[in-house]
């Protein structure tokens, strides 16, 4: 049954409120999501003051200095800080964002900053993503082919290749999976969008001669039909990508094969 | 926690080869009622304001009770799709058996009242 409240053991806490820095002009006030797990504590929201006249434009540049400077506890994901790795998602301003890519100035007001939604949160802002990878691995993301391996290279027309944009670019940091309010509920059986955005992305290569097994594994109520076309993945993914079509494209062809 | 892997966990009972049917038959009840719907109103609006005799007639007239026969049955086999989803989503376990079973018998049953009163008008007048 969905669970419509958190625990008790997971019910937000007003946290610390770090000193303001000093002889600073334009300051920003950061309320940020704390969790360890090794204190027994409930979680908290940390309340920090950034001066951003010495700190990088984006999100990420601020927990960095926040960390750097403030409080070194803060736990966060972050590794190639131009949204190409898809370490630092995170719930901004109450929408997911890859926090290297996202501008501070696109927040109005304080600066909320939560883990993914719906995750188990190892420490402060780091999800648990177990789950969603070995998800991602069930679809198997690779090229499977049946006919005897060419001399050289497997052949793709340009126009066949051009099918694969805006698919090829996602980079798995579970934004639009975590936005789904079907994978909230349902994210043990249901793939959730990112794991079918890479589905359809091997499903429509025109080099990989399993299309058949692929629709066959994800003709399922909750694998496929979880999806109910909310949207919250396309409106939230950091790469501007439209998950919520290939899980559409994928239904076509579900019903294209039996008619 | 059970020992189990992650992948084990992920691919649970595999796919149930299904699922499309399912999906395939509301979209088109549901353009079905985009015409069944209006047309079933249509004979009481027409008469609104007029006799109880008047209306009846209306539904008895072969066209309008062939008509309703249709919008009863398609609208009520949508009404248990559509519902079913919405308990798939929310409820899990043994109340979500319970709760299909019972959407099931009681849209059934709505579907056979609304026939079986649209053809006692056309029938017996």
């Amino acid at each position: 049954m969905v669970q419509l409240t958190l625990p008790k053991n997971s019910k937000i806490r007003t946290g610390k409120t770090w000193p303001k820095p000093d002889g600073a002009k334009r300051l920003k006030k950061f309320l940020i999501y704390r969790f360890n797990p090794d204190d027994g504590e409930n979680p908290r929201v940390d309340t920090y003051f950034v001066d951003l006249d010495s700190c990088g434009p984006m999100v990420l540049d601020a927990l960095i200095k926040i960390k750097n400077e403030i409080d070194p506890t803060l736990t966060f994901r972050r590794s190639c800080r131009e949204g190409i790795c898809g370490s630092c998602a995170m719930n901004i301003d109450g929408q997911n964002h890859l926090a290297c890519i996202y501008g501070i100035d696109e927040v109005r007001g304080d600066v909320k900053i939560y883990p993914l939604p719906h995750m188990p949160v190892v420490k402060d802002l780091v999800p648990d993503l177990t789950h969603f990878y070995a998800q991602h691995a069930s679809i198997k993301p690779w090229l499977e082919t049946k006919s005897s391996v060419p001399e050289k290279e497997w052949k793709q027309s340009i126009e066949d290749r051009k099918k694969l944009d805006g698919l090829y670019e996602c980079v798995m940091c579970a934004s639009c999976s975590t936005s789904c309010p079907s994978y909230w509920w349902n994210s043990d059986r249901y793939l959730g969008p990112a794991t079918l955005l890479h589905a359809y992305r091997w499903i429509i290569d025109s080099r990989d001669e399993a299309t058949g097994e692929r629709l066959d594994d994800l003709e399922d109520p909750f694998k496929v039909y979880r999806c109910h076309t909310i949207m919250n993945c396309a409106q939230t993914c950091p790469k501007g990508l439209n998950p919520a079509k290939a899980i559409a494209e994928i239904k076509k062809m579900h019903v294209a094969r039996t008619l | 926690m059970r020992y189990m892997t992650d992948r084990k966990r992920a691919t649970g009972l595999g796919s149930a080869r299904s699922g499309v049917q399912h999906f395939w038959e509301q979209r088109v009840s549901a353009i079905a009622l985009v015409v069944l719907a209006p047309l079933f109103i249509f004979p009481l609006a027409y008469n609104m304001g007029d006799s109880y005799e008047a209306v009846h007639a209306a539904y008895a007239h072969p066209v309008n009770a062939t008509i309703a026969v249709a919008f009863f049955v398609t609208a009520f086999l949508h009404f248990f799709q559509g519902l079913q989803v919405v308990i798939e989503d929310y409820v899990h376990g043994r109340w979500e058996i319970v709760l299909i079973i019972t959407t099931r018998l009681l849209s059934a049953l709505f579907a056979l009242i609304g026939v079986f009163a649209i053809l006692k008008i056309a029938f017996t007048g």
